[in-house]
């Protein structure tokens, strides 16, 4: 998770003990390549596919996921990145943050989306990204590729792909960095 | 809990002018309309972000720009929008403006853009209601909006307004807009210079960090930017200017000058223009004239300040409940 984005969720202030690594770099890199295989398989193939960053913890993985697409296939692939803040159903409760921005290719009919973010929590997220992509055009399918899928949903939201299923305590945070997956709370 | 320290500088529950705001929150709005400019481009240019969201535009005076694209920006927000003008209005029964902002309150609006020929009016709206007020121009004092759009074109086009060399010509005496501008480019570091007949100055310009010139053609050289003001003749009393004629010919912006003003200057202009007078035909199809840019970042840059003071409030309701 993004550090401005931390400080900006509720709840504010405070700071983030870890008690648990629960994935190492090397953890998440081969996730990544597991659920590139599985995109490529479930799909047969990476035609018309569209990894699309949720602003700002997916784009991380989106990119690693591209990354990872790439080189099984040998091609390029498109992707791009969004920013769900102005579809959500909380606004308000979250300041804005200026610097994440949306950015995806002019056409997305007709395209496999593949919405790439952090961590799956409640789902909201994730149906403020439908909403938001589907002013955008009409793909032919959407899918989800979360790293950390921790339960607790409160939409009947699910995932396609999953680096890891990890139980967790409502009051836990789960943060997502480069260095590796860390299961912790916050404290004041 | 408290948001403060960590959280972006947002703006207070009102926008009634650029004094009293800070370089940070400038900034702040300016990083925001990109983002709002972005969704303009969208093949459905439209978010839900302001649903169930009520903003009435409270117009005391004729406006095109100003009113359409609040109207426009609000809309892109999916908020609902309500339209009061006084031609048309009980005003003419001889409702008062207290009554009539009470009544507009009572339909549900949560923000009123607020538009009088006096100064000072968006000040007293804003302690006769609940909702935000916006000031959308208020007689000879300021007009927020348009000086951070003009902000904001001048960004686009050059990265930063710091050290840029802005100049602000015409009726200054007269116009909201050179208040505002004066204001928010000086605070975002350009160095401003007024540049009008003296008649047509401010009769006291207190301690507005700038320059002041008669003569047009001396500093005309110098500028990065020319920011050109309408002639608000309705605002005139007699005596100020010889004749339009003579004011073009000594202050207009016409071909002979528009060579004179470097290569990489800009020409702007808060419309609507005086053809003829402030500047002529030719030049305002000049390649360095950005008015246009002006008109399209108006949306955006309304639509930045209006999800700005409805977000804002809401997160502040939200801290009392905490609390």
């Amino acid at each position: 998770m993004a550090d401005r984005e931390r400080r900006m969720t509720p709840p504010f202030g405070g700071v983030f003990v870890a008690s648990a690594r629960v994935m190492t770099r090397d953890d998440m890199r081969r996730a990544i390549r597991r659920m590139a295989h599985e995109v490529i398989e479930r799909n047969q193939g990476s035609e018309d596919i569209l990894i699309v960053g949720l602003q700002t913890g997916g784009v991380k993985v989106a990119e690693n996921l591209v990354k990872a697409l790439e080189e099984i296939e040998g091609r390029e692939i498109e992707s791009g990145c969004l920013d769900v803040a102005l579809h959500r159903d909380d606004i308000g409760l979250r300041p804005v943050v200026p610097e994440a921005a949306t950015n995806l290719p002019d056409l997305i009919d007709g395209k496999i989306v593949v919405i790439a973010d952090d961590v799956l929590f409640t789902g909201r997220t994730i149906r403020a990204a439908l909403d938001a992509i589907c002013h955008f055009g009409r793909p032919r399918s959407i899918q989800l590729a979360v790293m950390v899928d921790r339960g607790h949903r409160e939409l009947p939201i699910r995932p396609d792909y999953v680096g890891k299923n990890l139980p967790t305590r409502i009051d836990e945070l789960v943060d997502v960095t480069e260095e590796g997956v860390d299961l912790g709370v916050m404290r004041k | 809990m408290s948001l403060d320290v960590e959280t972006p500088p947002g703006l207070s529950k009102h926008l009634l002018g650029i004094e009293g705001t800070t370089r940070e929150q400038l900034e702040l709005i300016l990083e925001l309309t990109d983002r709002f400019a972005e969704i303009g481009k969208r093949p459905i240019p439209k978010v839900p972000a302001l649903r169930g969201r009520t903003v009435a535009s409270v117009f005391f005076e004729d406006s095109t720009r100003t009113r359409l694209s609040f109207e426009s920006a609000a809309r892109r927000l999916s908020a609902d929008t309500l339209t009061f003008s006084a031609g048309s209005s009980s005003l003419s029964k001889g409702e008062s403006l207290r009554d009539t902002v009470e009544v507009i309150s009572s339909y549900g609006a949560d923000v009123l853009i607020v538009r009088h020929s006096m100064a000072g009016t968006p000040q007293r709206v804003s302690e006769w209601t609940n909702a935000s007020v916006i000031n959308a121009g208020d007689g000879c004092h300021e007009h927020p909006t348009q000086a951070l759009l003009d902000c904001y074109t001048l960004k686009q086009q050059r990265g930063s307004l710091d050290g840029m060399s802005i100049g602000i010509v015409g009726d200054i005496r007269h116009s909201r807009v050179a208040r505002s501008n004066v204001l928010a480019f000086s605070s975002l570091g350009a160095k401003v210079t007024l540049i009008a007949p003296q008649t047509l100055m401010p009769p006291s310009m207190g301690n507005w960090p700038v320059e002041v010139s008669n003569v047009l053609d001396d500093v005309i050289s110098d500028l990065d930017a020319c920011y050109l003001l309408r002639m608000q003749s309705e605002r005139h009393s007699k005596g100020l200017i010889p004749s339009l004629r003579e004011y073009a010919k000594d202050f207009g912006l016409n071909g002979r000058r528009c060579e004179m003003l470097s290569k990489d200057a800009l020409i702007l202009h808060p419309g609507p223009t005086n053809q003829g007078v402030e500047i002529t035909a030719e030049v305002s199809t000049d390649p360095r004239s950005i008015i246009l840019d002006q008109v399209t970042n108006g949306v955006s840059l309304r639509m930045a300040v209006l999800f700005m003071l409805l977000g804002q409030h809401e997160t502040s309701k939200q801290d009392e409940v905490q609390e």
